[in-house]
């Protein structure tokens, strides 16, 4: 996983003793002290509870919040270095319950990026149809159809294929299976999986779900109050003694145990 | 004479003062959409602005017309006997449906489409122009809608302060006591006003997201 020809293009994110601080009433730190570097074509998982700080860690990524304390570096450069717009069009972004344009066509949607980069007519159409292929969707059958018409994992599809259409060599998802019910999001992590193993892009992914996190990362972060508690990679994560580790560990325990 | 032969006689001329009526309300209706969206964007996140600005529209609205007639008339440079005072009043009343519907509009769009359109690297405007304003479209429509009928039958009476327009049919007719000159004002301003509704309706249809 951290071969060094991975390593060496350079799609790398470095965070250095970032606190996030929300303006306004809440004085109260969501994240504090981050030191943590994504490897180049690395599979991070950002596991935690609700209010643990995950989700705003995702969104310094792609400057969609502002650091108050420390720097992020995509590509060896700062996010405030960043002009915002370039930073962003080359971070490809899925979030729960996909956030789809409701009056886009899902080729609309899908080809947005590329749409805002200006890429001519039929290079966009031609992208199109390779990304709805590569999630799972016929183009002639779902190309034309606006997001109300389609069932919550072909949305997430779209939201996957539209993150990938302008190729960005970085991927952010916020429980992008988090509204799916467990069958078809079961199917979407096996998918989502293979897919990121074949595209070898940066990924980073926030989730409740220690089970997704063991399927889909190389390494895992856990985040409790906004500070990094435990990190190691995959295979020796459940190996580690902290309490909410433990815990983690025990809902797992708890999954497998439910009648399907 | 009856009613109808006069209708038929004096066809030119109603169709003329129709004329007159509606541009007064497209020229009311173009300047009141020009401040009520732009005011309608402003203060989705202004919370203290958005209750003066709703607060004020509100006041206007409630204003009985020929009241609001009576307090512009002495206004200099806005005021005064004519077609300037008119207008102000029309767009004062067409103000609070335009603006409470584009705030609404605006509110009402899903936070995570635009959490998407910023994350994916949106400017401001093509957030604006492409995202925000087509969703919020069939909501400020509606209020355009609204606005525009409020403005036709407000109009009428506008022809009491030297405005012209259908209602000096009207008040002509009822000093007069001709039924062929009130129905002169008030077929074409009922058919306009059903007219408007009608047209508006199917627009504010086809913008709707479906």
């Amino acid at each position: 996983m951290h071969s060094p020809a991975l390593r060496a293009n350079g799609n790398s994110i470095e965070f250095q003793n970032v606190s996030f601080r929300p303006s306004g009433e809440r004085p109260r730190e969501i994240v504090s002290d981050i030191t943590l570097t994504v490897a180049s074509g690395e599979t991070l998982a950002l596991l935690g509870r609700s209010g643990s700080g995950k989700t705003s860690l995702l969104k310094l990524i792609n400057g969609l919040l502002t650091p108050s304390k420390g720097k992020i570096l995509i590509k060896q450069k700062a996010t405030t270095e960043w002009d915002p717009i370039r930073l962003r069009r080359g971070i490809g972004y899925v979030i729960q319950e996909a956030g789809l344009f409701p009056h886009f066509t899902v080729a609309e949607n899908v080809g947005l990026v590329p749409t805002l980069e200006r890429w001519p007519r039929p290079r966009i159409e031609e992208r199109v149809a390779e990304m709805l292929q590569l999630v799972g969707l016929a183009p002639e059958e779902f190309a034309k159809r606006r997001p109300r018409q389609l069932s919550g994992g072909q949305r997430q599809r779209v939201g996957v294929a539209r993150a990938l259409a302008a190729d960005p060599p970085i991927l952010l998802l916020d429980e992008p299976f988090g509204a799916l019910d467990p069958v078809t999001r079961a199917e979407l992590q096996r998918e989502f999986g293979a897919l990121a193993r074949q595209l070898r892009k940066t990924i980073v992914f926030v989730t409740h779900d220690l089970r997704e996190a063991l399927l889909l990362a190389s390494h895992i972060v856990l985040l409790q109050s906004g500070r990094i508690v435990a990190s190691a990679p995959r295979d020796e994560f459940l190996q580690l003694e902290h309490a909410e580790v433990r815990a983690f560990a025990a809902s797992l325990l708890n999954q497998a145990g439910e009648p399907a | 004479m009856s009613a109808w032969s006069f209708l038929l006689e004096h066809r030119g001329e109603i169709l003329g003062t129709t004329a007159e009526h509606l541009v007064l309300v497209l020229v009311a209706m173009i300047i009141a959409i020009l401040i009520g969206v732009p005011l309608g964007l402003l203060i989705v996140h202004r919370p203290a602005l958005r209750a003066i600005a709703l607060g004020i529209a509100n006041i206007f609205q409630t204003i009985p017309s020929l009241a609001l007639f009576g307090f512009l008339i002495p206004i200099p440079f806005i005021g005064g006997i004519g077609k300037r005072t008119a207008i102000v009043a029309l767009v004062l009343y067409a103000l609070l449906p335009i603006l409470r519907n584009t705030y609404v509009g605006l509110t009402e769009i899903d936070p995570a489409v635009l959490e998407s359109a910023e994350a994916m690297g949106m400017t401001r405007s093509q957030i604006l122009f492409r995202v925000r304003l087509p969703l919020a479209g069939a909501f400020i429509l509606a209020g355009v809608r609204t606005a525009t009928i409020i403005s036709i039958g407000v109009a009428t009476i506008a022809a009491a302060i030297g405005a012209g327009g259908l209602g000096t049919f009207i008040f002509r007719g009822v000093a007069l006591v001709s039924n062929g000159l009130l129905l002169a004002g008030a077929i074409p301003a009922a058919l306009l006003a059903l007219l408007a509704d009608f047209l508006l309706g199917l627009v504010e249809r086809r913008l709707r997201v479906t």
